[in-house]
């Protein structure tokens, strides 16, 4: 019998993972698309870096970083009485920080590609920045928006070396889909492998197909 | 009165050049930026606007300081009493042309101006329209409605009518006259062609590589000198020919094609494409009245 426990995890994963990097993503987009200075620069490469990285990199400095016995997870321990080692709230902020350019790019490039007069207009109008980032700039970029979502949602389900990191492999808590083909594939459990591979290869190809059709549509209807 | 002094740096494709420039402009003048692109006509409106900050100069507007770089105040562009209306239009695509404009309404402002525009700028049949769906110069229509929204004391407009053809641009030119009048605006056009200048403006500042070369009426500026004319229309050359000792230059005005005579001396500098007055002194014209 199939435990499908390891799949619903993946989602919730990826569905927190998400929305919290929307939140983020909007605010940080917003600031680097009309930043100028040079330390936008740094923040771009930092925010790029887990595209470079080998994920088990990341892993290791989050593993040290949040470590119960060290800085920073000692001061989470004590003062909130939180551990992200080893734990699903753990998993979380890994994961955003190494989706965080899937969701970043996509809406910096959608705020760049929006003519600089339609933020100007807006201003003019007696806007203000604010208004017009959630009246103006967000409405306008839908697909990037689109893009973003589907992108972060699709690489959260697809973490492997993280995951395996910082989460380990608690059934329940932290064994997501990926762990646990992993984890069947070395019992030997060749069937149980196939099904969780296979869902998530339908799946993934299914979100993706979703977006690339729903974009082709707008850039039509755009046109028209 | 506003008066604007101020530098700036501009980065072109020629390099850098500095953007000097001071003028004048009484309340309730059309006022004309004339030049090349690239000579800071943008810019300037957009330091106007608040829009961009320049490294130094000083803005006032009637009594207020919108901008004085000595004492590092510069107010927002939200702050600022300007409606404007740019090159591209900047409606926003994802608003119908009524909440284009009910965008641009203050909290608790009087919807019946939303309605007033819509009337005045011929937008009835529009209102639920999308701005893709728009031709250039319904866009133009709608972007000068929403600039006129707030009543704004001075109206800034960026060569909004360059993307036009030549029937359409005269109309919105009526269009543009008519909400100068009627609302009692200050204006700054932009723009690089003649007779649209001739036609609109009180007066012209010439914008040269940064510096304002030359300013004054646009008789003046144009004209090296004043001619007492009874008929004077500026159009463009498209043809000089030789007949006999005469030369016949077609000159293009409005949409006619009109044939002038002028001697060897006259024609010595003009070329093809050349803007030119055409002008006549002395003799009587035929007054008919046109029945439809």
């Amino acid at each position: 019998m199939i435990d499908f426990q390891p799949l619903w995890l993946t989602f919730k994963l990826a569905l927190v993972t998400t929305s919290v990097l929307l939140l983020l993503a909007i605010p940080l987009a917003n600031w680097l698309s009309l930043s100028k200075g040079k330390f936008k620069a740094v923040i771009e490469a930092f925010i790029s870096m887990p595209l470079v990285l080998p994920p088990s990199v990341l892993g290791f400095y989050f593993l040290i970083a949040f470590g119960p016995s060290h800085g920073f997870g000692k001061f989470l321990e004590q003062t909130f009485n939180l551990r992200l080692v080893f734990s699903f709230p753990g998993l979380v902020v890994a994961s955003i920080i190494y989706s965080l350019p899937f969701m970043v790019h996509p809406i910096q490039s959608g705020m760049t590609a929006l003519p600089d007069t339609l933020r100007e207009a807006s201003y003019t109008l007696g806007k203000s920045k604010i208004v017009t980032l959630f009246n103006v700039v967000i409405p306008n970029i839908k697909p990037a928006l689109l893009t973003g979502i589907v992108l972060s949602f699709a690489h959260t389900i697809g973490e492997f070396g993280v995951v395996l990191m910082i989460g380990g492999n608690i059934p329940g808590e932290t064994k997501v889909a990926s762990i646990a083909i992993y984890d069947e594939v070395e019992s030997l459990n060749y069937h149980s492998a196939n099904v969780y591979a296979a869902i998530l290869f339908a799946i993934s190809f299914t979100i993706l197909l979703v977006v690339y059709l729903f974009n082709n549509r707008y850039a039509i209807t755009r046109k028209l | 009165m506003i008066s604007f002094s101020v530098n700036k740096m501009l980065h072109t494709s020629n390099g850098i050049i500095p953007l000097e420039v001071s003028f004048e402009l009484k309340k309730g003048q059309f006022g004309t930026i004339y030049g090349n692109s690239g000579a800071g006509k943008t810019t300037i409106l957009k330091i106007l606007a608040g829009l961009v900050q320049p490294e130094s100069g000083k803005i006032n507007v009637g009594d207020k300081v919108w901008l004085d770089t000595a004492s590092k105040f510069a107010l927002p562009p939200q702050k600022r009493d300007i409606g404007i209306v740019f090159q591209d239009f900047a409606l926003f695509p994802n608003k119908n042309v009524k909440n284009n404009l009910l965008f641009a309404l203050p909290k608790g402002g009087n919807i019946a101006i939303v309605d007033e525009l819509v009337d005045v700028m011929d937008l009835g049949n529009l209102q639920n329209r999308y701005p893709e769906t728009l031709s250039g110069g319904q866009k133009q229509r709608v972007a000068l409605a929403r600039a006129l929204v707030r009543k704004p004391r001075l109206l800034l407009l960026d060569e909004p009518l360059s993307a036009l053809d030549m029937d359409m641009r005269s109309r919105l030119q009526d269009h543009i006259l008519k909400v100068h009048q009627h609302y009692n605006l200050t204006t700054i056009l932009v723009s690089h062609d003649l007779s649209e200048i001739f036609k609109m403006s009180d007066i012209i500042f010439v914008l040269d590589k940064g510096k304002i070369s030359k300013q004054g009426s646009p008789l003046e500026v144009f004209a090296n000198h004043n001619i007492s004319s009874k008929f004077q229309f500026t159009g463009e050359v498209l043809k000089i020919e030789k007949e006999d000792i005469v030369f016949v230059v077609s000159v293009l005005i409005s949409n006619n094609i009109v044939k002038v005579i002028a001697t060897a001396e006259d024609v010595a500098d003009l070329r093809t494409g050349d803007r030119v007055l055409v002008a006549s002194k002395a003799f009587n014209p035929i007054i008919r009245k046109l029945s439809l």
